[in-house]
């Protein structure tokens, strides 16, 4: 078994409305900065040991399937690293 | 004939339900959820609060607690299942419902009473009203926009599963009348069969006399018109 770091980045499809993302996008405008556009998402770092990546990368995917990510209305992407 | 309302931590309008369903004679009892879904339950509603303080999304935990695939069972045996508010964000986690409820398109909590229109008038939930009946009914969420694909969404309304829409006082839907950005207007919608329903407003609070407006108790009442169907 190996150690791993599966990280599952959520962010919202293309398309659906991040009021908070505009929010903060207009927080940091008042502040001075000039930007054109902002995209937040939520980062799960998992630790789990595996047989390879693969196999981490197996779970972490069953993990944002049936909890971290909303198919609805999210996209999810799973990175493994050696820990 | 009993309804069990499921009390999750954070869950703050069980009882609120409880006395409204009782005002209308309406036998209803808490059920914490760790205690299971009593087996001679006619009815669950999904209170509103804050379940698992909204950590990850609203619904999200609660939506995935044992208790849920006792509750998804008892809808697929043509028990009710009212979701109001957080429960409604927990009945579209879990599946009993389409689509998810999330951030208000002012990203603000908002508290205060809006017009829905009745969409249907031919389910246990609306047999009260009549179809295209505006009624008034409060909302007190910060993820309570209606969220699915436009596909989805046109399959739902050719389904006939839209059950409320916020609209204005005289029943027009659309522009200021949608109060949180919701995809169709869908304030309330039906599950596979016509005995779930989920919807953000609150209709126990709307019910008590004392309180104010009463036009929420026909969707209470949804308990024992299903029961008349079973």
């Amino acid at each position: 078994m190996t150690a791993y770091t599966a990280t599952v980045t959520v962010r919202l499809k293309r398309g659906v409305l991040d009021p908070e993302a505009e929010t903060t996008k207009q927080a940091l405008e008042r502040l001075g900065f000039e930007l054109e556009g902002l995209r937040s998402a939520d980062r799960f770092e998992i630790d789990l040991e595996a047989d390879s990546a693969d196999g981490a990368r197996e779970r972490a995917d069953e993990m944002a399937e049936r909890l971290l990510a909303n198919p609805t209305i999210h996209d999810y992407d799973v990175e493994v690293d050696e820990r | 004939m009993t309804v069990s309302i499921v009390r999750f931590g954070g869950s703050n309008c069980d009882r609120d339900a409880e006395r409204a369903l009782e005002h209308l004679g309406i036998d209803a009892e808490i059920v914490w959820h760790e205690d299971g879904l009593p087996a001679e339950t006619s009815g669950v509603v999904l209170p509103g609060g804050f379940s698992y303080g909204d950590y990850l999304r609203a619904g999200a935990m609660a939506a995935r607690s044992p208790i849920m695939a006792a509750v998804r069972e008892a809808a697929a045996d043509g028990v009710p299942v009212l979701g109001i508010c957080n429960g409604a964000q927990v009945g579209c986690e879990s599946g009993l419902t389409e689509g998810a409820f999330t951030t208000n398109e002012s990203a603000r909590f908002q508290c205060e009473p809006v017009h829905l229109r009745v969409e249907r008038a031919d389910t246990p939930w609306t047999a009260a009203y009549e179809e295209g009946e505006v009624i008034e009914v409060p909302i007190a969420h910060g993820e309570g926009r209606y969220e699915i694909d436009d596909d989805r969404l046109a399959e739902l309304e050719a389904d006939d599963r839209i059950l409320f829409r916020y609209c204005d006082a005289d029943g027009s839907v659309g522009g200021d009348a949608n109060p949180n950005g919701s995809k169709g207007a869908v304030a309330g919608l039906l599950g596979e069969r016509e005995t779930v329903a989920v919807l953000m407003p609150h209709p126990e609070r709307a019910t008590l006399p004392d309180v104010g407006p009463t036009d929420g108790q026909g969707i209470l009442r949804g308990f024992e018109s299903a029961a008349g169907e079973l």
